[in-house]
């Protein structure tokens, strides 16, 4: 009973945390205190917060290394900133249609996770990770050749060029292959993306506390025991898997209708991205959802933080991500946590004396 | 005691994020009374740019970033615009939409009144987005796609994807340059496709045929054998290439060990390929292409332009960096007509020189009596440039 | 039937340079157990130094190979002391966040010393092209080299392996690394080995890639590192010959898929292949069965 409540309370902090960042972001931008470069990283630190969740999901939970989640987040932010484009003058008002759009995007994504996961969830270890990697990298390559347009004759597609749709005159070009979908109306606000983000982690932290969760856990401990006691190993696994894509889905729908222009490129939707995300769920700490969220956010933050330095930048950022490994992770440096832990206990303790 | 551990961990992140926060709250009521004051009683106009400085694209960017900076030492040593100093802040985008609104929000904290950026395509539609909203100025060097100048708040100096792609289809046609063509386009890349397909539009009309099309991605751009060879066994007698050099010397590497040699036509991204350090030149004898900028024309602008640039940062300028530097005569030229001073709000600012660029005719480095139209893009006529004895030379 | 003999030997004249990489990817990967993200761009760091040494400063090709292989040597050690040995005990996942820190942070170092623009390498092969029927088939001396490296390499490295007593050392580690330590191994001597071997490995790959494709900026190892890695993965990571087969095919699959498929698919279509190979053997052409204990 007493570690059900020291669990409830772990909880409500996270979600307190989340609530908390809400309302000083709004109350300082009340006061006109917060700057043009915070305010435009407010959806992308969403969209970030919820991509290190739900990886966190496979990774901490499942415990399997996923190196393509990127792909997942690029399948939903494709589907839905179609659908949108699409249905933009048709569908009023903008909140149903990214309400809509949110839902398209998250099934799509689930689904991608679902049919990847058939196959990937048989392989183990690196391997496993390797196959994801090169889904990620199919989704992105694939989306990448896809044209697709629109006149009064009903859609086209070609996987060549834009010239070989054949379109009407005045006939719309929808996807252009490289050059993705631009002119995705901008429905993502922080207020949705903060409610994404609670949602996400309703979601989650359900799912690791239910039964089902502990089912995901006790294969992620031990294969073989938990098969031993009944545990259908391929469902729970592929349950998890296809969670922690849909989710990806929808913060990719939240990227998506960000920015006005959507491409896969390396950069945001290639490998790249998925292992930016894998940084911040193992720096966050493994299993551990509040340290997502705040890896997340900080590892967000510092690249901006550090624009003054210019050329330096990047550099400053390997260096404190190699620097906080081997400060989180090495024997030496876990050594020096215990000690800090220890003086501070201590002098805590002097002070309660006084 | 992990678990300890987390939370510790978690608890000393929380920390660094509220000093994050905490830093970043004060600084920003510093910036914005600053610039509140700026606004007020400010004597510098404060223009910005962006573009990739680090990454893949970094080339491109920092030829911007220098570009910007001579014509800016340039003006403040002559005085100014309207006897006012600029103040030139220069962030990195990472060839990234996202990235790139970050830089613009930076740049609108340090208190920016004009935009010249961003560098590359795709970030640029991205941005004009924003720079609509706030009504800011805004002159991309070198972002060619349609989209990038699509509202009145936004011009171009260089040309248009499908502008490019036309005229090197007709200047093919006119010269009678080849019968049969070959092309090879970067598909992952905006500029290049947007070239790619007003140049297979054009090329209908024209007396040549296209043979054969091949394509490469952002991520397979090392061994471009099979794209080389399939132009040669299709028995082109021209190969367009419209993408950038980086890609171009390996191509042409390829056609000289294949033992390939069409005449070679390509696009304003070829301009510095002679620069690639230790390339070997006899590799691209021969190679055509349309281009705002020359940097061995005898043109008097240019020559001082280049020996500055050579002087300052070691290397040749290109084209970006030209197009860069007219962009800063042109958004003083543009304040000069609007008779505009640095306290105006950015808005007003914006409708200031908006107004004023109806009437603004240019000559610089990349072109002489340049106007803009309604649609932001420039009225100027390309050079044709071919390469001659290892140098570029005007056509 | 000549047109596919010429993509055929394209083919494997990209897949031995693939090849050549994934032979440094795999024995990292073999005796310690990480994936060494930051591979590819200690590649990168030896194809710029011999373009320092040669075309910078003038000294003859040979000895700048050698020197970029003992720069990189010495780089792949200290990389190995000062990120990843204090993580010898944590997580696989720490190590690998760390080994892209490393690739992240030599990408930058190279931005800010060589700057971005490109720079064309000089080939340091000098063994003439052959040509054979009537000059429609030409191999390069870049590929002759390439693949004769590969061999000579891979012979090599199976001969250490089995032979000499370090090599010997290196496969106790790779099997028991708590159990070589008590018969007396020095792991942390071992491993640093590995990785001095590795990194000379890529310092060579980085010289006959760049000979090969002479474009050079600070993300030139990016790419062909993570194809490497995927040869690696596909002949079966952690085997010396599986990392030559599966560099070679994974060559030959991408340029017959440009050919004959689509241009821009081709690496959708490399990725498809490796997962079907993954799911039929799930630890690549040539990797180990792993039997896994109750």
């Amino acid at each position: 009973m007493k570690k059900m409540s020291k669990q409830l309370r772990s909880n409500l902090i996270t979600y307190g945390i989340v609530v908390a960042a809400y309302i000083i972001v709004t109350f300082c931008m009340q006061a006109g205190m917060v700057s043009s470069l915070l305010k435009g990283l407010l959806v992308p630190l969403c969209v970030y917060v919820i991509l290190a969740i739900s990886l966190n999901l496979t990774v901490g939970i499942l415990g399997e290394l996923s190196l393509g989640h990127a792909g997942f987040m690029c399948a939903g932010a494709f589907s839905s900133a179609l659908f949108s484009k699409i249905t933009a003058d048709v569908i009023q008002p903008a909140g149903l249609r990214f309400f809509l759009a949110l839902l398209i995007g998250t099934v799509v994504a689930a689904i991608f996770g679902l049919l990847i996961g058939i196959p990937v969830l048989r392989l183990k270890g690196d391997y496993l990770a390797i196959v994801t990697l090169a889904f990620g990298e199919i989704i992105k390559n694939v989306v990448n050749v896809v044209f697709l347009g629109r006149d009064s004759a009903g859609f086209h597609m070609s996987t060549k060029d834009s010239i070989s749709l054949g379109l009407e005159p005045g006939g719309q070009v929808l996807i252009k292959g490289p050059q993705g979908i631009t002119g995705t109306p901008n429905d993502s606000t922080f207020l949705i993306g903060i409610i994404l983000i609670l949602v996400t982690l309703f979601i989650v932290i359900n799912l690791i506390n239910s039964r089902t969760g502990r089912a995901i856990m006790a294969i992620r401990d031990n294969r073989i025991a938990a098969e031993s006691v009944g545990i259908d190993i391929t469902k729970y696994k592929l349950l998890a898997f296809s969670v922690s894509a849909a989710l990806a889905g929808t913060a990719g729908v939240l990227y998506a209708h960000n920015l006005s222009t959507l491409i896969a490129l390396p950069k945001n939707f290639g490998y790249n991205m998925s292992i930016m995300i894998l940084v911040f769920v193992v720096l966050g700490g493994i299993g551990n959802i509040r340290g997502s969220i705040i890896a997340a956010v900080v590892l967000t933050l510092l690249p901006e933080m550090l624009r003054a330095l210019n050329d330096y930048r990047m550099l400053i950022y390997a260096v404190v991500l190699i620097a906080t490994m081997i400060f989180t992770s090495s024997q030496g440096g876990q050594e020096i946590q215990e000690r800090m832990k220890a003086f501070f206990k201590r002098r805590s303790k002097a002070e309660e004396g006084k | 005691m992990k678990k300890a551990l987390s939370l510790l961990l978690a608890g000393s992140m929380v920390l660094s994020l509220a000093a994050c926060g905490g830093s970043k709250d004060t600084t920003t009521t510093t910036d914005s009374s600053s610039a509140s004051s700026d606004a007020a009683g400010s004597d510098t106009f404060k223009i910005g740019g962006t573009g990739p400085i680090t990454g893949g694209a970094a080339i491109y960017g920092n030829a911007v970033k220098n570009g910007i900076q001579i014509a800016v030492d340039e003006i403040n040593a002559a005085g100014g615009i309207n006897g006012y100093q600029i103040d030139y802040n220069f962030q990195d985008d990472e060839h990234d939409a996202e990235k790139a609104v970050n830089a613009y929000n930076n740049l609108k904290d340090w208190g920016m009144q004009v935009l010249i950026g961003t560098t590359t395509s795709a970030p640029c539609i991205a941005v004009v987005e924003k720079t609509h909203e706030d009504n800011m100025f805004q002159i991309t060097p070198s972002g060619t796609a349609v989209e990038c100048v699509q509202y009145d708040n936004a011009y171009r100096m260089c040309f248009s994807d499908p502008t490019q792609g036309t005229e090197s289809a007709k200047y093919i046609g006119e010269n009678g340059m080849a019968q049969k063509v070959a092309v090879i386009y970067d598909s992952s890349d905006v500029y290049s496709t947007g070239i790619y397909e007003a140049f297979a539009e054009e090329a209908a009309n024209q007396p040549f045929e296209i043979v054969s099309v091949e394509a490469f991605t952002a991520d397979n751009k090392t061994d471009f054998s099979v794209q080389v060879q399939k132009s040669k066994d299709a028995g082109a007698d021209l190969l367009f290439m419209p993408f950038y050099y980086t890609e171009a010397s390996l191509v042409l590497a390829e056609c000289n060990k294949q033992g390939y040699e069409p005449t070679f036509f390509g696009c304003d991204g070829m301009d510095g390929i002679l620069g690639v350090e230790n390339f070997d030149t006899a590799l691209a004898e021969g190679l055509t292409f349309l281009a705002p900028f020359v940097a061995k024309s005898e043109d008097e602008q240019v020559q001082s332009f280049v020996s500055k640039y050579e002087e300052a940062y070691g290397e040749t300028p290109n084209q970006f960096a030209a197009d860069a530097y007219d962009c800063v005569y042109v958004v003083k030229a543009a304040i000069e007509a609007a008779g505009a001073t640095p306290d105006m709000s950015v808005s007003d600012l914006c409708d200031a020189m908006k107004a004023a660029m109806a009437d603004v005719s240019y000559s610089g480095i990349t072109g002489k009596d340049i106007t803009w139209g309604e649609d932001g893009e420039p009225n100027k006529a390309p050079l044709v440039v071919k390469v001659v004895d290892g140098e570029y030379t005007e056509l | 039937m000549i047109g596919f003999i010429s993509y055929l030997v394209n083919g494997i004249s990209l897949g031995s340079v693939y090849a050549l990489i994934a032979l440094g990817y795999t024995m990292v990967y073999g005796i310690a157990k990480m994936l060494n993200f930051a591979h590819g761009d200690v590649i990168m760091i030896g194809a710029y130094v011999v373009f320092t040494t040669v075309s910078g400063m003038g000294l003859p090709p040979v000895l700048g190979v050698l020197i970029s292989v003992v720069a990189c040597t010495v780089l792949g050690v200290l990389i190995e002391r000062i990120a990843y040995k204090p993580l010898r005990k944590a997580s696989k996942l720490a190590v690998l966040i760390t080994a892209i820190g490393v690739s992240y942070f030599l990408q930058n170092v190279a931005l800010l010393i060589y700057g971005a623009n490109t720079k064309s390498f000089t080939s340091v092969v000098t063994v003439p092209a052959l040509k054979l029927m009537d000059g429609q088939l030409v191999l390069s001396g870049e590929t002759i080299v390439t693949v004769l490296a590969c061999l000579i390499i891979m012979a090599g490295l199976m001969l250490f392996m089995k032979y000499s007593k370090s090599g010997r050392a290196m496969l106790a580690v790779s099997e028991d690394s708590g159990a070589a330590q008590l018969m007396g191994v020095n792991v942390n001597a071992t491993i640093a080995l590995t990785f001095a071997i590795g990194s000379a490995l890529a310092a060579i790959a980085g010289v006959l890639m760049c000979s090969s494709y002479p474009a050079l900026t600070p993300y030139t190892g990016a790419m062909p590192g993570i194809k490497a890695f995927v040869a690696a993965v596909f002949g079966g990571i952690g085997s010396i010959p599986g990392a030559f087969i599966g560099g070679i095919l994974l060559g030959i699959i991408e340029i017959l898929s440009k050919a004959y498929i689509s241009s821009q698919l081709a690496d959708a279509i490399v990725f498809a292949v490796l997962i079907v190979v993954l799911l039929v053997k799930p630890t690549g052409l040539l990797g180990k069965q792993i039997q896994e204990k109750v």
